[in-house]
């Protein structure tokens, strides 16, 4: 059985020690205490494990370990920089873009990657592109509307 | 050992909101232990109202001794720091009552919100509470909050009327703002925390009504923003699944293979011999513990257990089963309203229509699945775990162990939503056994098919209606019978002279149990599709038809509302549309939503374009979280409305995950608009729930406006719509 002994995560090595077939949602939450990526379903379709791999968002649940190896990887714990949120962060706190926020950090890290994708996206751009991330509590809306104010203010930051 | 099954006629109660159970298993006894309280500074303790004349009786206002009594509803602890430490044993369950709590103790306590710690639920340190359950924390909690907190600032002002020497008099003229009061005489100014600095001073206090009007607030009554939301969006806020103890193992548990089964032999040998592999046999209860998940899956997977299984009903028998099984005669648990004789109502009316609909059981599927952190420490149980009713969860732990109820202490963190479906502690009492076991601290997580399968239902339900009504839209008759979906919302605000509503209580074929406004939204279904439905009998307005039997004028007031910032009775634009109205009263909350659809003939696609929900729940306490809870509920309340059913077979659910069991998503949500009546002459009534009920009858009644075709069973189009 084949182990993988470190991992890239939020821009550092650490060290691990897993079976290259398990999950690297359980590895970031048992081994490196990383617990802002959420377990919801364990077959990819509520989105809450999401985590950037290479700058993609992918379900850190049915992500292998050894697929993630030796590859950058964020999780939303790596987002603040120097105490000062992502500006996605800051939208979602703006906009209330939560209630029970079990689903926030694998919101948070889809639409990081949406913006990277579409820096300006259209409403329906977003929900195309967030499709695959549940919130239950139903705050869609204000999920939209965060991601729009989040657009406006990383364009403004570039110029 | 005795393992106890499960008794099915106690998950159900028609007249009680909560839901409870008692604990699946029964295990052996431990031993006792104690319970501890605070330190320097000063507390105010609100008392409940009966125990509150027993306290007058004996001298109105006391020092408190060492115990906190069950007659204690909150309490509060302004700190030599300045912080303000408030107890209560409500939960945040997502509905952002830490929040509104808050805003309520900064309102009376004149301090910003920033100063205080609530502690929330947690059974060492919490004064005594049924739950977090039928909107009650806004109507019954905040005002006691309120009250603790306008007396702590009461005797605070008194502390600094002593210190200066005031008279009563002087003392009046004192300005309390920012944790700070001022004398405008002299400009002397002291702090709270330096007035509590070496006193340990405590007083209760009976609940009386809030003081400070809602016309008068300032915090309160603003949109005061998520209290810790900075946690949530960094990842930081820890939910039960999320905490780790020192030497903590992890827990499965093997499910038997269908509902009702029991267990006929077990093979355990291979799994005991792995490495720190705790197995446990208990009654019906099999799990493990191991030092990682992953080991505690192959140990699980190598424990071979033979099943007896008992026939169970299926999904497709159910409604028939419902109606056949209904627990006739006199009891309790069945209720009957009667005024003056449907029969002649009927016989006196122009037309009739008689109608059967239904609803389908429906999973909460909170997005954090059920799980709790167990620990034992010289007898002493130690639980953190997401549920809506710590305290009936400690009872549950302590009848399982058969330990007294001041060995256990249950904690919640703020939970991953629950939605009236985690009122029970099974993933807790299933942790601390295999902790007693392991004599190591144990995590148990469900997963996704563990919580659509073993948690409990949405009741499901028939509803049977049958009215008259007259020529002039004159409602004549109203007889309502709702087999098993429960009473919630199953009377009619409209004025009809005669009626006969009956609520039939059924031995639920699921375990069953509450739901966001329970069968509220059932009922309003029903009710609100057959006022439709009559609307168009007797060719008047859907709306006008309402108003000619609508008394109540909040009531009146949000239908208004609702119908103007619609745009009700303009004409179609396109084809396939359809709009809906319905409304109605629960909880201590009016609603009326309008609906638009747009259904495509071709594929019988029916999308909820735009949605405009009026609410009326008293004053407003926080308009934007307001807001949230009201589109939230929409959303939520469209998976029922539209695609959401468990489907069952013989004692098993066949789609319990998210890839079969399709929930509201993005592309789902409408465009909706709230229009909020804030009435700061009315008492603050709870949200998170009445908003939900008239999205159903809303859309269905647009898909008529459409169509012609009225849907009668929730979900109405799990398939599309065939036309």
């Amino acid at each position: 059985m084949t182990r993988v002994t470190e991992l890239q995560v939020n821009g550092a090595k650490r060290r691990i020690d897993a079976a290259a077939e398990a999950s690297l949602l359980s590895v970031l939450r048992d081994q490196l205490d990383l617990t802002g990526s959420k377990y919801g379903c364990g077959e990819g379709q509520c989105g809450a494990c999401t985590v950037l791999i290479d700058g993609s968002p992918r379900r850190s649940c049915i992500t292998s370990v050894g697929a993630a190896a030796n590859k950058q990887i964020t999780t939303i714990e790596g987002l603040e920089q120097k105490g000062r949120l992502h500006a996605v962060q800051q939208a979602f706190l703006d906009a209330g873009a939560m209630q029970c926020g079990y689903c926030t950090s694998g919101m948070i890290v889809t639409a990081v990657a949406l913006l990277r994708a579409y820096p300006d996206p259209t409403e329906q751009e977003i929900a195309h592109f967030m499709e695959g991330n549940i919130c239950r509590c139903g705050t869609y809306l204000r999920i939209v509307a965060a991601i729009r104010q989040a657009a406006s203010l990383m364009k403004e930051a570039r110029r | 050992m005795s393992g106890k099954s499960v008794d099915r006629s106690s998950f159900f109660e028609p007249e009680r909101y909560e839901f409870s159970a008692r604990p699946a298993y029964h295990f052996e006894p431990g031993r006792r232990e104690f319970f501890r309280l605070f330190g320097t500074g000063i507390a105010v303790f609100c008392l409940l109202k009966d125990a509150a004349a027993e306290q007058e009786s004996g001298g109105g206002r006391r020092a408190f001794d060492q115990r906190l009594p069950q007659e204690v509803s909150a309490w509060l602890h302004v700190a030599e720091d300045g912080t303000v430490t408030v107890y209560t044993g409500k939960v945040e369950v997502g509905q952002n009552a830490r929040t509104s709590l808050t805003a309520a103790v900064a309102e009376e306590l004149r301090v910003a919100p920033g100063v205080i710690r609530m502690v929330m639920g947690d059974t060492d340190l919490t004064p005594f509470d049924m739950g977090t359950f039928g909107s009650r924390t806004t109507p019954t909690m905040s005002p006691q909050l309120r009250k603790v907190s306008a007396a702590a600032r009461d005797l605070l002002i008194d502390l600094a009327a002593q210190a200066w020497r005031l008279d009563r008099s002087q003392r009046e003229r004192l300005v309390t703002a920012n944790g700070r009061i001022t004398d405008p005489e002299t400009q002397r100014a002291v702090d709270y925390a330096e007035l509590v600095k070496e006193r340990k001073l405590a007083q209760a206090i009976p609940a009386e009504d809030p003081l400070t009007p809602a016309a008068r607030w300032t915090v309160m009554g603003e949109s005061l923003s998520k209290i810790d939301g900075r946690d949530f969006v960094t990842g930081k806020h820890r939910y039960t699944s999320d905490l780790n103890l020192p030497g903590m193992l992890y827990g499965k548990v093997l499910r038997p293979p269908s509902f009702g089964a029991s267990l006929a032999s077990l093979d355990s040998r291979e799994a005991e011999a792995m490495p720190g592999v705790t197995v446990v046999r208990d009654g019906n209860f099999v799990g493990v513990a191991a030092p990682s998940v992953d080991m505690a899956s192959r140990a699980l997977v190598a424990v071979r257990a033979e099943w007896k299984s008992v026939p169970q009903p299926s999904g497709r028998e159910l409604f028939d089963y419902l109606k056949k099984n209904a627990v006739e005669g006199p009891g309790e648990r069945r209720s009957r309203h009667e005024v003056g004789s449907v029969e002649r109502g009927l016989a006196q009316a122009n037309q009739r229509l008689d109608e059967t609909y239904t609803v389908a059981y429906i999973a909460h599927a909170p997005l954090e699945s059920r799980a709790a952190v167990a620990g034992w420490q010289g007898g002493k149980l130690t639980v953190w775990t997401g549920t809506q009713r710590p305290f009936a969860v400690r009872s549950e732990l302590a009848e399982a162990f058969r330990v007294p109820e001041d060995h256990v202490r249950v904690q919640v963190p703020d939970t991953g939503s629950a939605y009236g479906g985690k009122h029970t502690g099974e993933a807790a009492v299933e942790a601390a056994r295999l902790a007693r076991a392991a004599r190591r601290p144990v995590k148990l997580v469900w997963t996704r098919e563990e919580e659509f399968t073993w948690a409990y239902f949405r009741p499901a339900g028939v509803i049977e209606v049958r009215s008259g009504v007259g020529s002039d839209g004159t409602i004549t008759a109203w007889e309502f019978h709702n087999y098993n979906s429960v009473a919630a919302g199953i009377g009619t605000p409209y004025d009809v002279p005669n009626q006969g509503i009956e609520f039939h209580p059924v031995e639920s074929p699921l375990r069953q149990g509450s739901y966001r406004a329970l069968a509220a939204t059932a009922n309003h279904f029903a009710r609100e599709s057959h006022m439709d439905g009559l609307a168009h009998l007797v060719k008047m307005d859907p709306l006008e038809f309402r108003f000619k039997s609508l008394k109540d004028e909040r009531l009146r007031a949000v239908f208004e509302a609702a119908s103007r910032r619609f745009g009700w009775g303009r004409p179609k634009t396109q084809a396939g549309q359809g709009f809906g109205i319905a409304g109605g009263f629960e909880k201590g909350g009016y609603v009326a939503t309008c609906a638009e659809v747009r259904v495509d003939r071709a594929t019988g696609e029916v999308r909820v374009a735009r949605v405009v929900t009026a609410f009326d729940c008293g004053a407003v306490v926080n308009p934007d979280q307001l807001r949230n809870q009201i589109e939230g509920a929409n959303v939520m309340g469209l998976g029922g409305a539209l695609f959401e059913a468990i489907e069952f077979e013989n004692g098993r659910i066949l789609n319990g995950r998210f890839s079969r069991y399709r929930v509201p998503r993005f592309s789902d949500a409408p465009t909706i608009e709230v229009v909020l009546i804030d009435r700061k002459d009315q008492p603050s009534a709870g949200a998170g729930e009445t908003p939900i009920v008239g999205l159903a009858p809303a859309v269905g009644n647009a898909i008529f406006d459409a169509t012609g075709v009225r849907l009668r069973s929730l979900p109405m189009t799990p398939n599309g719509l065939k036309l």
